[in-house]
């Protein structure tokens, strides 16, 4: 399929140099590379710029209410799971309003790919800081700088048992393409968060790792099976190593040719190293870990439910409305 | 098998028990059997368990008394104001129903106003848990329970050593103390049963059917049962027995659809999950069920999440909110959607009903009110959520509200709450209440064929590839398209939406005008709603007639209301279907002189009926303890005014 085929007759009104214009052509390629036809294709979103995607997606799309695309995502997943389900959200719409939907659905694995866009800021509502917003930003709400401790959204994502997570960067549309690709193939709730440049209200928010001139040496792209280098001369490396007097295992950046470079594995079922990478930033001197982290099986939500339905249906022969009052302790007068 | 005793039966038109004890006592299993083995044998029934909030408060203590009322006869409109026959487990037990709601009152005594029972009611009671430290308990201050209480002498009491008798019972059943006790509600269920005369043959089949689940307990229950049948036999215990009138069905004006066929008796919550099973195989639709644990709500969520038979799924979501919004998730893709609540919960559930009205989207809202504010009284019932469901949504937002008047009849209203929804793309609220939801009542069960037709709203094809979610029929209701469907690929959404594409807009003309088509949406819903039926008071007791009154009621009320209206001799109006009215509601209330709309709140009803009839004049008559009305406070309100 072509990404044409996806794109809506809608004017897409996001502001000239928002993160989110990207994102939305990656979705419409994502979605052509997958092939799924347009009418199998439903996009939930809530409330807030990136909420705006369903309607540029010339798919079923739902443009809900703030905090709510994840369990509306999950009614529409669980009653009709031979439908393909995106979720559209942003920092403040899944990890503040939503964010008991939100744990709640990565919790039960229901077959969602959610697409969190992370710009740390409210743009629709006009510069607030966000649950992302690092302390001591300064905002409209925040004039003094927020006092608040920020999610880190991936490690929200592992303690809510996820079985998928993935970074993506705006200005980085293949990677972006393959990160979609791959949550729609991963079974069960798949999260990508999206780093968006708010250029009105936080501009410039994840240029550590945006600017073009730094990002080889700022980020580094995980593949699972490919070991971990990077670099604008791709001579560095990722290992683990374990702290002599606290057993804490940190991640360390060796050369690239060092024997103990590590090689991905994105479908390790213990999360303690995709743990350490996706925490790897600016904070910490490590290179922003972008692609998929985490991708491992599990049973997800809608399978069991509907399997639950299907097997006690099958061994019961009471299957309609007249035969299930004729079970009733009933007697005639 | 009779003693050789004199029986004498005393012949009753309808007869009100009430079984009530500890918590952990089984007066509902009881009770229920009670009121199920009444039902078998031909007679109405209507039932009230009323038990407290704690699942297990101290044993023995007033709190802790928990109680389950069933009036049983021949027209039978509601579990009736007052008891004339009373099990009382304990002391507990009989402190409270001899005082009501006075009971922690130190100086109360016996008071025809708040007594749950007649001054000539049989009392049956426990004399092992009379001892000093039950009386202590439950806060006696003397060693003679009767006298503190200054019970009438015309009360007949029947002092049983019900746990002495059941430990004697099972004496070789080599069972431990605890389970035996734990048998002594059937002792005190055989006892009524011999007082009621019924048979033990299918007292003993129905136990059998009661206990399947744990086999092990039919025989010593059945035997306790049967012992304390041949107690009341043999020692001819000094009371009369009680022999209810010939029942004929065919005069009940409430239940005159009661005329022959299978009958069964049925709870309101379960009727209600019934309503919307029946309802999703009559549209051919799959029935979806959102739904978070509430009281009194809960048995919606339990009965559906185990009809994986009919292919229900129920979903037990993360709270309220994610209850309605799965509910909303399914609806937009195709199914029946329903989730269940209780006030607080609809509370939660405003922002996303309002997205259901703008969405235009079939949706099942089923309220189960519960004495509020806030967390209120939630084991007690009230009718005053009604506001809330009319209004209680950002923006102009109409939603049908229609409410359930019977047990049984939550069937009827679940059903045609999904009918309304599937045929005209709209929310529908369905209000029933604590005493609906959790009483039983008779129900002819009915064949799905005899069911009205269901239409569910669909999308002409010729609008494949030019469908958008504006589109409207005759009606002014929109098409329903929804995933899976090629060609109808659109996008729904909460903001106001382009009356002619479907698309966002802010147009100030169009808002408007989508304001007024939604509003239209709603009120041509009246087309499809019965007329307003009144029903008129039988003249009993050579009363006068009062035919330039009406009663006024909505909902769960329309059983005492009837009642009231017999004794008065004057008409009711019990109201259904309430937004949008039926359309002869102005015609038919503006015959009467005085219109006493008559709720479990401050006015609701009224408030509303002032609102869409300035023209008329409305009095109220408002009871809030909730509790149902007392049907007699109802009859010397309208006499004394």
């Amino acid at each position: 399929m072509e990404a044409s085929q996806f794109k809506s007759d809608q004017y897409v009104r996001f502001c000239p140099g928002c993160g989110d214009h990207a994102i939305c052509m990656a979705l419409q390629k994502a979605m052509a590379q997958i092939g799924i036809p347009t009418h199998q294709v439903a996009v939930i979103s809530g409330i807030g710029c990136s909420s705006r995607m369903p309607h540029y997606l010339n798919t079923y799309g739902f443009n809900t209410i703030h905090g709510r695309g994840g369990a509306i995502a999950t009614g529409v997943k669980t009653s009709h799971p031979e439908l393909t389900v995106w979720q559209m959200s942003g920092d403040g719409d899944c990890l503040a309003i939503g964010g008991n939907h939100f744990i709640h659905e990565i919790r039960r694995n229901v077959d969602i790919n959610i697409c969190m866009f992370n710009n740390r800021i409210y743009g629709l509502t006009k510069g607030q800081y966000s649950p992302t917003s690092p302390k001591g930003f300064v905002s409209k709400s925040s004039p003094f700088g927020t006092v608040e401790r920020p999610f880190i959204p991936a490690d929200l994502v592992l303690g809510a048992r996820g079985t998928f997570f993935a970074r993506a960067l705006d200005v980085d549309v293949p990677v972006t393409v393959d990160c979609l690709v791959a949550a729609q193939r991963h079974k069960g709730a798949s999260v990508v968060e999206c780093l968006v440049n708010c250029v009105i209200f936080n501009n410039g928010t994840h240029a550590w790792v945006a600017d073009r001139e730094q990002r080889a040496e700022h980020s580094i792209v995980l593949k699972h099976g490919e070991k971990m280098i990077f670099g604008i001369e791709r001579d560095k490396g990722l290992t683990v190593e374990i702290d002599k007097n606290t057993f804490i295992p940190q991640i360390v950046v060796v050369p690239a040719d060092d024997p103990r470079v590590l090689t991905h594995d994105a479908h390790q079922q213990d999360p303690t190293i995709q743990r350490l990478l996706a925490l790897m930033g600016q904070e910490n001197g490590l290179p922003v870990a972008l692609g998929v982290i985490r991708d491992v099986e599990a049973e997800t939500y809608n399978d069991a439910v509907n399997n639950q339905i299907a097997e006690v249906h099958s061994k019961t022969n009471v299957h309609s409305f007249d035969e299930l009052t004729a079970t009733l302790d009933r007697w005639e007068m | 098998m009779r003693s050789n005793l004199q029986i004498v039966f005393v012949v009753m038109q309808q007869v009100v028990v009430r079984f009530c004890g500890d918590s952990g006592d089984g007066m509902q299993l009881t009770g229920n059997m009670f009121a199920q083995l009444a039902a078998e044998m031909g007679h109405e029934i209507s039932t009230l368990p009323d038990f407290p909030a704690e699942i297990r408060a101290p044993q023995g203590t007033l709190g802790g008394v928990s109680a389950f009322q069933v009036e049983l006869g021949h027209e039978v409109y509601t579990s009736g104001d007052k008891a004339d026959v009373i099990v009382a487990m304990n002391a507990a037990a009989l402190k409270v129903c001899t005082l009501g709601s006075h009971f922690n009152h130190p100086q109360a005594l016996f008071d025809d106003d708040f007594a749950l029972y007649h001054r000539h009611a049989i009392v049956i009671v426990d004399t092992d848990f009379l001892a000093e430290k039950d009386l202590e308990k439950a806060q006696f201050h003397t060693n003679n329970p009767f006298t503190e209480l200054g019970v009438p002498e015309t009360v007949q009491i029947v002092p049983v050593a019900l746990t002495t008798l059941t430990k004697e019972a099972l004496k070789d059943s080599g069972m431990d103390n605890k389970s035996i006790l734990k048998c002594r509600n059937m002792f005190a269920l055989g006892l009524i049963y011999w007082l009621f005369d019924e048979p033990m043959e299918k007292a003993i089949r129905l136990l059998e059917e009661k206990f399947k689940k744990k086999p092990a307990l039919v025989a010593p229950n059945s035997k306790v049962m049967v012992d304390g049948y041949n107690y009341g036999q043999n020692l001819a215990l000094s009371v009369n027995q009680i022999h209810l009138d010939d029942v004929s069905l065919t005069n009940h004006s409430i239940n005159s659809s009661l005329l022959h066929g299978h009958f069964t008796s049925i709870a309101g919550n379960k009727a209600t999950a019934w309503g919307l099973i029946a309802a999703a195989e009559k549209a051919g639709k799959r029935l979806f069920l959102g739904s978070y644990p509430i009281t009194p709500a809960t048995d919606i969520l339990h009965e559906l999440a185990a009809r994986k038979d009919m292919n229900v799924m129920a979903i037990q979501a993360e709270d309220e909110i994610a209850g309605v919004c799965t509910a909303i998730g399914a609806a937009f893709a195709g199914d029946l959607a329903c989730t269940s609540t209780s006030g607080p919960g609809l509370s939660l559930k405003s922002e996303a009903i309002g997205l259901a009205v703008m969405a235009e989207l079939p949706l099942v809202v089923i309220d189960v009110q519960r004495g509020g504010p806030s967390t209120g009284l939630p084991t007690k019932t009230e009718q005053t959520d009604l506001l809330q469901a009319l209004y209680g949504r950002n923006g102009e937002c109409p939603a049908v509200v229609i409410a359930a008047s019977s047990s049984a009849n939550c069937f009827d209203f679940a059903y045609e709450a999904c009918r309304i929804a599937l045929e005209n793309m709209t929310p529908v609220i369905l209000m029933t209440d604590t005493y609906l939801a959790n009483g039983t009542a008779l129900w002819r069960v009915p064949k799905l064929a005899d069911l009205p037709k269901i239409r569910p709203q669909g999308v002409p094809e010729e609008l494949k590839g030019h469908y958008n979610p504006a589109l409207r029929d005759e009606r002014g209701v929109r098409y329903w398209a929804y995933p899976g469907m090629e060609g109808f690929e659109h996008r729904n959404i909460g903001l106001e939406r382009d009356a002619q594409k479907g698309t966002i807009s802010t147009n100030p003309e169009n808002h408007e005008l989508m304001i007024l088509a939604r509003k239209h949406k709603i009120e041509q819903i009246a087309n499809s709603v019965p007329d307003l039926k009144v029903i008129s008071g039988q003249i009993v007791y050579e009363k006068m007639a009062n035919k330039d009154i009406v009663l006024v009621g909505w909902g769960s009320t329309e059983g005492h209301l009837h009642a009231a209206a017999n004794e008065i001799g004057c008409d009711l109006a019990q109201f259904n279907y309430i937004c949008p009215l039926p359309r002869n509601t102005y015609d038919v209330l503006s015959k009467y002189k005085r219109i006493i709309v008559c709720e479990l709140n401050t006015g609701q009803f009224a408030t509303y009926l002032r609102a869409q009839f300035p023209g008329l004049m409305f009095e109220q008559y408002n009871e809030i303890q909730g509790q149902p009305f007392a049907v007699e406070r109802i009859v010397n309100y309208v006499k004394s005014n």
